[in-house]
């Protein structure tokens, strides 16, 4: 893995009229699992869909080891920065192994179809996501688990040192986003991936982020690791949620227990 | 599944799974290349049937001889080169030119009924058609020409109407079909007020018979499609990352809007062609498609393969509409009859699959 400097500066993301994203400065740390969490329609997908260059920047830049991504070629962004999307779509019939080469896309040529390459990082994306034993199975016939770690083998395959992934775990049930989550710090950890994922699950993130980002309202306000970042307040201030912060009994991470209006027995913290 | 994960990721991968991926994949190309050859095989032993029946039968050597002019038989070559090969030719070049486009334009846009006949092109092509038969007593020639014009500018029109920041596959289906009902509304309304005789005209040109190209129309979509098929087929590994969706197009490296202008272009031009020639020859490029996709199991891009799904649909409807019948039909009604059913079934389970847009 070669180390990259993946940046915003100033950067401002809209669509049509509207500013998602407003001024926002953000850098991704090298090697780590960033996790950005926030409401709904706090613009944290669409920072994402801006790191990725999927967005003209209103204003700033993202810029890439230094140079700003819209002046790059796509293609050579998609080598860096590999993006699963929320929404991907299979089409009709596709094979596990035929998906997954499709991630091969930016390395190859106009005319330079398949290499002995190509071959090589589809089989270890496969391999390091367990999805090798479906290689012939039609997309349609698997589970959404498995569905998910197909594409996350398809984003492997790109062969990037940083996977940006939006909402993955959103169709998955509680086995498989802690698998799914698993498997992503694998990859970081086993082969060194920066890893940036947009999440719902607040005390998911808080479990396996390096790097938290709190955002709201298209800005960040808060960051850090979870532990020195995460309090009563900031969960308040982030989704409007009264709370409270206890050690998660697993990983030691905080965890958020949520005070509704009903169910509740003990006084606030 | 779960016990795949507790292995760690960097524990050398057992070598069994990968070999059978590399296997995998190059049993899979054998068949797409099988499958694509059988079905280019069945295309042409058509194109060759069409040339063998009639009221003087010829045999297949005889027609492959003449056709290319392997040896010299006046009478024979009266028969095949002059008054059947223009017709064979015609059903050919436009079978595959519908069958790829229609490919083309239901991967593009997501959506197995954004075919051509649907989302405008044809029927922008058969407006323009029969206000030139009706209004100014065209023919020939001048009537493939507007037709060509009619669809390239629905096409165009349909893609400026779809614009907002870009253009995606759901708001050109959408605009396309309601640009297609104006369409096939001022044509009825042409028709509606048009003498009996020319309305028959039109009538017989809108439903679509691969007999009635006439030799430079022929000309011209035989040169354009050497052009254009090639250059489909290396669209096609865009098309398959485009159809994976924007954003995932994006985040490979695609330059998406490019893209799809690009594949959108040559396929609107095939469709265009195929129309000029030969009036607009109903659902060969809804269903080419699909058959080829389902035929290869969903492998590679399938866009050959609907070529040449096309040409045996186009060629088929052309044996049973000229020898089958009792009385000979136009091509279009042929496949319309095949289709419709096609349409139904396809309306049918789209939706219960969710996927109908």
């Amino acid at each position: 893995m070669t180390s990259h400097d993946l940046r915003a500066e100033d950067l401002t993301l809209g669509y049509a009229d509207v500013d998602i994203v407003s001024h926002l400065d953000v850098q991704v740390p090298d090697g780590r699992i960033t996790v950005i969490v926030g409401a709904n329609a706090c613009g944290k997908s669409t920072l994402l869909r801006g790191l990725a260059r999927l967005l003209k920047p209103r204003s700033g830049a993202v810029l890439l080891d230094g140079k700003a991504v819209q002046d790059l070629r796509s293609v050579d962004v998609a080598k860096v920065v590999g993006l699963l999307p929320q929404t991907p779509v299979a089409p009709d019939g596709i094979t596990v192994a035929d998906l997954v080469g499709r991630g091969r896309y930016p390395h190859q040529g106009f005319f330079r179809r398949w290499s002995p390459e190509d071959d090589a990082a589809v089989e270890a994306a496969m391999e390091a996501t367990g999805t090798a034993d479906l290689a012939e199975r039609p997309i349609s016939a698997l589970s959404g688990g498995q569905r998910q770690r197909v594409w996350v083998a398809m984003a492997l395959a790109q062969d990037t040192d940083l996977v940006l992934l939006d909402e993955p775990t959103t169709y998955l049930d509680i086995t498989h986003q802690v698998e799914l989550l698993d498997l992503l710090t694998d990859l970081n950890r086993a082969h060194g991936k920066t890893i940036v994922i947009v999440l719902h699950d607040l005390n998911l993130a808080c479990r396996y982020a390096d790097h938290l980002i709190a955002m709201k309202s298209g800005a960040i306000v808060r960051e850090g690791a979870p532990q020195d970042i995460i309090d009563a307040d900031l969960v308040s201030d982030v989704f409007g949620l009264s709370s409270d912060i206890v050690p998660d009994p697993v990983s030691g991470t905080p965890m958020v227990v949520p005070r509704g209006r009903h169910h509740v027995a003990t006084p606030a913290l | 599944m779960t016990d795949l994960l507790d292995r760690p990721a960097d524990q050398p991968a057992a070598p069994e799974p990968t070999v059978r991926v590399r296997r995998g994949r190059r049993f899979r190309q054998a068949r797409v290349v099988v499958v694509t050859t059988i079905l280019g095989a069945v295309a042409f032993a058509l194109f060759v049937a069409t040339m063998m029946i009639g009221s003087f039968p010829v045999s297949a050597w005889e027609v492959i001889a003449s056709t290319f002019r392997l040896q010299d038989d006046p009478s024979i070559d009266f028969i095949v080169r002059d008054l059947r090969l223009p017709t064979a030719v015609t059903a050919l070049a436009v079978g595959l030119a519908l069958g790829m486009s229609g490919l083309i334009f239901q991967k593009l846009l997501g959506n197995p009924l954004a075919s051509p006949d649907f989302v405008g092109i044809s029927s922008g092509a058969s407006m323009f058609a029969a206000v030139a038969i009706i209004t100014f007593h065209a023919s020939g020639l001048v009537v493939s020409g507007v037709a060509l014009l009619g669809a390239v500018l629905s096409a165009g029109a349909i893609y400026l109407f779809a614009w907002r920041d870009g253009v995606t596959g759901y708001r050109f289906v959408l605009i396309g079909i309601g640009v297609s009902e104006f369409f096939v509304a001022i044509t009825g309304y042409v028709i509606a007020r048009a003498q009996v005789s020319d309305a028959r005209a039109a009538m017989s040109w809108l439903v679509g018979s691969v007999g009635q190209a006439g030799a430079t129309e022929l000309r011209i979509l035989l040169v354009s499609l050497a052009v254009l098929l090639p250059l489909s087929l290396l669209m096609g590994r865009q098309l398959g990352v485009i159809e994976l969706g924007d954003d995932a197009a994006q985040g490979l490296g695609l330059r998406v809007q490019a893209a799809r202008l690009g594949l959108l272009t040559v396929s609107v031009l095939l469709v265009a062609l195929a129309t000029a020639a030969a009036g607009p020859v109903a659902f060969v490029a809804l269903i080419a498609g699909p058959i080829a996709v389902r035929l290869l199991r969903g492998q590679g891009s399938g866009l050959l393969a609907a070529a040449f799904v096309g040409a045996i649909i186009v060629l088929l409807a052309d044996l049973v509409a000229a020898h089958a019948l009792p009385a000979a039909l136009p091509t279009g009604v042929v496949t319309g009859g095949i289709g419709a059913p096609y349409l139904i079934w396809l309306l049918a389970t789209v939706n219960r699959e969710g996927r109908g847009g």
